[in-house]
């Protein structure tokens, strides 16, 4: 990555993440973002991710992109995990153990059904 | 006290009752029973002058709603029975009736329109916790990152930045509230040819972790903000001195530190513009005391983390003898958003004297703890029953300790006084960093100013007599009375061993250890001497030790 000289290029620079992100929103990808800030990872949340992407690993699936996120503020809720579906909008999951991740993987990633009583209303 | 899902308030002063107060609620009390919800809502009447500017703007009567906190006003008498139809029957708010949030220090009336888990919150700072990825840069860039140090190295001159902080209000948010602008305006003015940008990221206040949130979840705002003070005071080089323990935070810093280099926003000509600033991180090895600037400094230099005799002060003589910029991370954490939108909009948030939003760490015995962002002036009451959610089951609040060890005890009485810098200033009690212990019925005030003495104690750093000798004397009077073996003369004892405290010790540290007794004494200064003279605690909680009991 070049260094950046000027507004214009900042500018292009964020229309292209942008335009990636839409372009994969687009196509239908699903994004998972656990919450790993301190208070997430006290809670939890290593295991939480762990149990995502064992969830991944066994069962192929593709498409998914797994990524992290400091705290929300909600540090009650932890371990908090968010999932994006396509152009949809987040949804956010509050005390996700290893099992519920399990859960939501298969009911929302890969079913396309929040898991509702897990949902926190943001 | 019966408990009821929800209480109205109506404004008791004399020209609300000028303005028929009273018919207002006769009003209120007749809908109330009209739609047989007397079981379900207390009404009665509060004293607004404390509490809103009354004489600045037509906003009487005032009608307020709890656990809502929605304030209404101007209500005339005849709106009373529409009020209650429409908020406590069918549970909307009456738009038209909302007083405008302008003319009010509490704003939560105006922020109640979003909707959501925590309805009133406002980001600036914490915008992009966790909602990011802090390890990427393309994430913060696409969540407009970097646009305010693009706008400032190309557009604006450094007095301009400083102007426009200035002019936007913003306040240090560490806890003295020194007006952030002018701070920069003197490190600017101080001659020296090398300067220095420090962020006091020495978060050690018991309870506070609001700027480990920004650091964690968005450490590339604080890198951008840093950068900007340095093209603004004409530094090339900044320290953040984060505390020790926050591990993941230094290695979040570090990993951004390198992206941002690799980029090009930070080293050498950054944008181009002949602007060279770069950034070290420095953990500290864990002492309270290093949170104090100049103690910070010394640590930073590789010395003993002692404070320094002022002045000098540090925006002339601060790191190596040079003029160095000090701020708080959560002040840093807002600086790109003023540049990136104009100082009009923040003063837009936030009351008159204190612009925009406040971080507040909430903790205690409330059915919701976690960090929240509210403009300025919101209440206590409204922190504990909107983001709060309420107070525990069975829990009656008592007491609420803000800004950690050093903030003050604000008795119950208080909550209704709006938390920014100059109303809290007003009712003589300090805000500090933001951390909201809210403490219930079951809470033993000589037991908690016991720990909190505790803690200072074992911090102070040694330096000066009156901190050393004085936080260890205080610790032992408050102990014995929580012991049963206090005498009367022991708060005589105390009252002038504060004051001495807090004129001739050396920095923050002694001056603020005699807060918690400074309040103890003024608002609870009957449990205190239930204590001493009835042999007893009122909440049971401090254990009299034997020779105590014998003693009575």
């Amino acid at each position: 990555m070049p260094a950046i000289k000027s507004l214009e290029e900042l500018k292009r620079v964020r229309e292209e993440a942008l335009q990636k992100k839409q372009v994969k929103a687009a196509a239908g990808s699903i994004q998972v973002i656990v919450a790993m800030g301190t208070c997430g990872i006290a809670a939890g949340a290593r295991e939480t991710m762990k149990s995502v992407l064992n969830y991944i690993e066994t069962n192929n699936l593709s498409g998914v992109t797994v990524t992290q996120t400091g705290c929300m503020g909600m540090c009650e809720q932890e371990p908090i995990m968010q999932v994006i579906v396509g152009e949809s909008p987040r949804v956010v999951y509050g005390k996700v153990n290893a099992e519920v991740a399990a859960q939501i993987m298969k009911q929302h990633v890969q079913g396309g059904q929040p898991l509702k009583e897990r949902v926190l209303p943001v | 006290m019966k408990i009821t899902r929800s209480m109205i308030l109506v404004s008791s002063d004399p020209e609300s009752l000028r303005l028929g107060a009273e018919d207002l609620l006769r009003n209120l009390k007749e809908a109330i029973e009209a739609y047989n919800l007397q079981d379900e809502v207390t009404v009665s009447t509060i004293d607004v002058s404390a509490i809103y500017d009354v004489n600045r703007a037509n906003i009487l009567p005032m009608v307020i709603v709890h656990p809502d906190a929605v304030v209404y006003g101007p209500v005339k008498p005849s709106d009373g029975r529409y009020l209650v139809e429409e908020h406590l029957y069918k549970g909307r708010i009456v738009n038209d009736l909302l007083t405008p949030p302008k003319l009010l220090t509490g704003q939560i009336g105006w922020l109640r329109g979003r909707k959501g888990y925590n309805p009133a919150e406002q980001r600036v700072v914490l915008e992009r916790a966790g909602r990011i990825d802090p390890e990427s840069i393309e994430e913060f860039i696409a969540a407009h990152g970097y646009e305010a140090l693009g706008k400032v190295l190309s557009e604006m001159t450094p007095e301009d930045v400083i102007a426009t902080v200035e002019k936007s209000g913003l306040q240090g948010r560490g806890g003295a509230g020194f007006p952030t602008g002018r701070k920069w305006g003197f490190v600017r003015g101080a001659k020296g040819d090398k300067k220095y940008v420090v962020c006091n990221a020495d978060e050690s206040e018991p309870g506070t972790f609001k700027d480990r949130i920004v650091l964690e979840g968005d450490p590339h705002q604080i890198l951008e903000a840093m950068t900007i003070a340095g093209y603004a005071i004409g530094a090339d080089e900044g320290y953040i001195y984060i505390r020790g323990e926050y591990g993941l935070a230094y290695q979040r810093l570090e990993n951004a530190i390198l992206q941002a280099k690799e980029f090009g926003f930070l080293g050498k000509n950054i944008f181009g513009k002949g602007f060279d600033f770069d950034i070290h991180v420095h953990a500290g090895a864990g002492a309270y005391v290093c949170g104090e600037e100049t103690a910070l400094i010394e640590s930073l230099e590789g010395k003993r983390g002692e404070p320094r005799s002022r002045p000098p002060y540090p925006v002339t003589h601060g790191l190596w003898n040079k003029p160095t910029l000090v701020n708080n991370v959560e002040t840093l954490a807002n600086i790109p958003a003023i540049l990136r939108n104009g100082a009009e909009w923040y003063r837009s948030l936030g009351t008159p004297s204190s612009p925009g939003t406040k971080v507040y760490t909430i903790m205690g015995n409330v059915n919701f703890s976690g960090v929240i962002e509210a403009p300025m002036g919101i209440t206590l009451r409204e922190v504990i029953n909107i983001y709060g959610r309420g107070m525990k089951p069975g829990s009656v609040l008592k007491l609420a300790q803000t800004g950690g060890s050093s903030g003050s005890i604000i008795p119950a009485a208080l909550q209704d006084t709006p938390m920014d810098f100059e109303s809290f200033r007003k009712a003589g009690v300090s805000l500090g960093s933001g951390a909201l212990l809210i403490c219930d019925q079951h809470t033993c005030i000589v037991d908690l100013v016991k720990v909190l003495l505790q803690f200072f104690r074992f911090e102070s750093c040694g330096k000066c007599t009156p901190c050393r000798i004085g936080t260890q004397r205080a610790y032992e009077t408050v102990e014995r009375i929580s012991q049963g073996l206090g005498k009367l003369e022991d708060l005589e004892f105390l009252q002038s061993l504060i004051q001495e405290m807090e004129r001739v010790s050396n920095c923050g540290l002694g001056q603020t250890a005699v807060v918690p007794i400074r309040d103890m004494l003024k608002h609870f200064r009957t449990e205190v001497e239930a204590h001493i003279l009835l042999g007893s605690c009122p909440t049971g909680v401090c254990e009299f030790s034997q020779e105590g009991e014998k003693a009575l």
